[in-house]
Parts: structure tokens; sequence; C-alpha cells
């Protein structure tokens, strides 16, 4: 049997799964069950939040490697771990909800309008919604080139989510340095397209005016 | 496969208790959070995260001796439901040994109590220095049961051992120009990795610093703790001896104090030199007041239970204990004196 391109990309896609869905089966298995130390509802609250970004900065990652090392095939993984990263956002978001503040709605909508940071990561998920939304074929075939303008919102998600991190912590600011700088990395990778991205608002603005 | 392995090392040992699975799963379960990117990024926190996972080593590294006390019980707050001692002494704010919940606990545990000096000085006629024994023999012991709310909206009820301040400090003789008390934790960066390694330390200024105005630490309800749950204190809750006061945020509760210092004038605290606007110097609990960042309205209670605890609470004024202190604050503006 040839192991074929179509292979390659099952075998990730697999890996993929394992990855990234069985940690979330453990740590809901733990803090259900009151292992996860003292505070399992800040545990599942922090490990979503940090998978939400490791995945989102894995899928930027995917498509400087396939270039470098000419692996177009690399590129079919992207939505997989897009979708990934939507679902850690999405359980982050509902910890926070359910289990954090026991679904005292009120509260929710006035922390989220009130405190800048929540602010913020709420924005980037609510792009991240949209991008989840238009992975699929149907909706992508229909959409044309704005699909593309659309998921160019994926490197404003990263800024948006770095700064989230950072504004949340206490005084540890070496972790969410670190993670802004991997951003600010992978985004410079594609310099040329954000500029081109950039300059192409200014543009748009002089015009309609 | 990945998730079997440290769970069938760990039964290999003999003396395998809760606690020590309880640790180990948690290790896994940080090191998954990683497993996505970390194989990719390579990075510097992934490696650090995922050490745990590959290192036996400082999991069963002997753990701290704690010492049962005589004290007379707290009969007047059994209504209130304590936290599991496990989760009192496993979920822990001291930058000291790490600034994450889990780590004081982990990196304690060496932390050496004895010999111990804790020196009372400044504004006084009897300044003294108590030695290991005498902080837990000078002293009738009794137990208090209070609830601690921490800043960061969750909150515990502990079973403190202790004595109260105020029998300290009469015992030095504070004179007329002691007007504040200024507390310091121990600065060991040998004994203490989060004071030599910024990344562990969160970033907070050391030693530790903490105060008091006099008629606040005068207060009955002030207590100077030696123990909880009936034993002498383990290091990650403030060994040998540590501040309550129960109606402040919990960064107030100085830890593994070294120096009591009456003093003249209002001084600066670490949270407070950090970020004024969000840590004041009084930082009594306020539900009115809240953090620049979230809410003081109510607060998590960590008792039994996971995910599903339906533990969220109002937040009281003063933390419930406003009939013992409010008078202490009645001609001040509280939202300007946070």
């Amino acid at each position: 049997m040839v192991f074929t391109t179509s292979h390659k990309v099952l075998l990730l896609k697999v890996v993929i799964h394992l990855a990234a869905f069985l940690p979330l089966l453990n740590l809901y298995y733990l803090a259900f069950n009151d292992q996860l130390g003292a505070d399992p509802v800040q545990e599942v609250i922090h490990f979503t939040g940090i998978g939400a970004f490791n995945l989102l900065l894995v899928t930027l990652t995917v498509s400087p490697i396939a270039k470098r090392f000419k692996q177009g095939y690399l590129l079919q993984v992207r939505r997989l771990l897009g979708l990934y990263t939507f679902s850690y956002a999405f359980m982050h978001l509902l910890n926070f909800l359910v289990f954090d503040l026991q679904l005292a709605w009120s509260l929710f909508f006035n922390e989220v309008v009130k405190r800048p940071y929540i602010t913020i990561g709420m924005i980037a998920f609510v792009l991240l919604t949209a991008l989840a939304i238009t992975s699929l074929d149907r909706i992508k075939r229909k959409m044309g080139k704005s699909w593309q303008s659309l998921h160019n919102y994926s490197y404003f998600i990263a800024i948006l989510v770095s700064v989230h991190f950072y504004w949340s912590v206490k005084s540890e600011i070496i972790s969410p340095l670190f993670y802004m700088v991997l951003t600010v990395a992978l985004l410079a990778f594609r310099y040329k397209k954000i500029k081109t991205l950039i300059l192409s608002i200014f543009v748009k603005n002089i015009r309609s005016k | 496969m990945l998730i079997k392995t440290p769970s069938k090392s760990a039964l290999k040992t003999s003396d395998i208790t809760d606690e020590s699975v309880y640790i180990q799963r948690r290790k896994l379960i940080k090191s998954m959070g990683f497993l996505g990117a970390g194989a990719l990024l390579g990075s510097a926190i992934s490696k650090t995260a995922s050490a745990g996972f590959f290192d036996s080593k400082d999991a069963d590294s002997g753990s701290f001796k704690t010492t049962p006390l005589k004290f007379t019980s707290d009969k007047d707050n059994l209504s209130l439901i304590k936290t599991p001692e496990q989760k009192v002494i496993s979920h822990n704010n001291f930058y000291e040994f790490g600034a994450k919940k889990n780590q004081p606990a982990e990196l304690s545990q060496n932390f050496k109590v004895n010999p111990w000096q804790l020196t009372i000085s400044g504004e006084c006629d009897n300044p003294i220095t108590l030695d290991y024994d005498d902080l837990t023999t000078l002293f009738a012991l009794e137990e208090r049961i209070y609830r601690l709310r921490c800043v960061e909206a969750w909150s515990m009820v502990v079973p403190w051992i202790g004595f109260s301040l105020a029998d300290l400090l009469k015992k030095v003789a504070p004179n007329s120009s002691a007007k504040y008390v200024l507390f310091e934790t121990l600065h060991d960066p040998e004994q203490m990795p989060g004071q030599s390694d910024r990344r562990l330390g969160g970033g907070i200024a050391y030693p530790y610093v903490e105060g008091l105005r006099i008629d606040e630490a005068m207060n009955p309800l002030t207590l100077m703790s030696v123990g909880l749950y009936g034993k002498t204190l383990p290091p990650q809750n403030g060994a040998p001896i540590r501040l309550v006061v129960p109606w402040k945020y919990g960064f107030k509760s100085i830890k593994s104090i070294v120096s009591i210092k009456l003093v003249r004038e209002k001084p600066q605290t670490t949270w407070n030199k950090l970020a004024a606007n969000e840590y004041g110097f009084y930082a009594n609990v306020n539900p009115a007041h809240d953090h620049p960042r979230w809410s003081q309205a109510s607060e998590r209670r960590i008792t039994s239970g996971g995910l599903f605890a339906r533990n969220r609470i109002e937040t009281l004024p003063f933390n419930g204990y406003g009939e013992q202190v409010a008078h202490m604050y009645k001609n001040m503006n509280l939202s300007k004196y946070y």
C-alpha cells in the first residue's frame, strides 16, 4: 500500500482529535469528581482558556510551516484546528458563565460590559463564532472572496486574545508576555499580507469620503 | 497511553495516599494543557509545565510535619460549614513559593520553621524577640472559625488556632507614637524559590510587607495564627506564624512573619505599592466597591463538591464582621479608603 497525501492528512487529523479531545474528557471527568485541586472552577476556566490560545497559535503556525517546507497538504488540517480553537473558547466562556457565575445572567452581562478584559475576550469569541459557522463548505462557496476577508480576522483575534490574557492576571505577567511575543512572531510571518490589509482599510476610508 | 503511565508508576509506591494521586493528576492535566502547542512551539512554558509529568521525585519529596496543638475550641461558629482541610492546605496564594494556587503546597514542604525569630519592635517600651517555642507557649491558644475572603472573589471557612495580636502588642507596651503596625515576611530566597525566580514569584516585591492601623491591630478579631485544623500551620499556609484579619481581603493576612514593628506613619504595603488603584491599604471586604477588573458583590465559597457545587453567595460588608469592626471606620468614605 502506498502512503499517499490523503493518508498523511487522515493520520494528522486523528492525532489532532486525540490531542485536543482527550484532555477535555479527562479535565471534566476530574472536575466533576472534585479531583482537580481545591477550586475546579478556576482550573477548568484556565485550562480551556490557555488551551484555546494554544490551539489558535498552532492554527496560525500551519501555513508558515506549509510554505517553508513546501507541504501544501498541511493546509487541510487548518479547519479542524480552528474548530477545536472555537470549541475550547466556547467551553472557556461556558465555564465562566455556568460554573463560576452560576448562571447569574445580570452579573454576566454587567461583567462583559464593565470589564475591558472580558469585553475584549467576548469580542474575540464572537469573531471566532463567525469563523466557525462560515467554515462549512456550502457557506464558504457561497461567500466567494469575502470568505477570505472574514477569515483574515484570525490575526485580529490573536491580538485580542493576547491582550485578554495579559489583562486578566494580577501580577504574574511573564506567561502572557511570552504569548504576546509568540503572537507577534506569527503575525510577522504575514507581514506583507497584514500591511496590505491595513492599507486597504485606509484606502477604503479615503474613497468613501 | 500517555494517560495511564503516571498512575501506574504512582501505584508502585507502597505508601500511596489520596493526596499524591491528586497532585499527580493535577500535573498530568497541566502537562496535557500544553500538549497541543507544546510539541510545535517548544516553549519554555510547556517545558516547565510538563516537567512535573516526567519527573517523579518532586511529588514524593518528604512532606512537612505538623504537630497537634492544645487549644480551646470555638463553640460560637459551629454553624459555619468549614472548607475541607485538604483544600485549605492545597489552594494557597503565597507567591514566595509560586504564584499558582497549587505551587505553595508543592514547593514549600522542606521549609525550615525551627529555629525561628519573630521580633516585635519600634514605638514600644518593651521590644521582644520570640523564638519558635514561644509562638505556641507564650499565650493560651484558641480556635477561631473565620471566613476568609480572597480579593479574587473566592472564599473559605478556616478553623484557625492562635492568639489575639492585641495580647502580643500589650506585652511590648506600644507608646503614644505607635499609630500603625508593619508586618514583614521572612526573606530567604534559598528557601523561598519565588523570591529568587521572578517567573515563579509572580513579579511582586520581596520581602512581602503588610500593615494595619493600631486600632485594627488591637481589635479582638485580629488573630496571630500558629495552626489550623488542630495542628501547627503547614508552610503553604504561613508557618510558623501568620496574621489573620477576617474582615479584610486575604492579602492583608501576611504569612511567615519575622518582624512586627510599631510605626508612626502609614506603611507602604506590597500589593498597594504594585497597583494602588486595585489594592487599597485598608482592603476591607466591601461588596459595594468593585475591584476595577471584577465584581466584589458575590463570591464562590470553596467547600467540597466538584464543578456543580452551587457555591456562589453574596459577599457581606466587612465579610460579615461589621458588628465587631464597622465602628472603626464610621467617619470614613469607604469608596475612597478602599
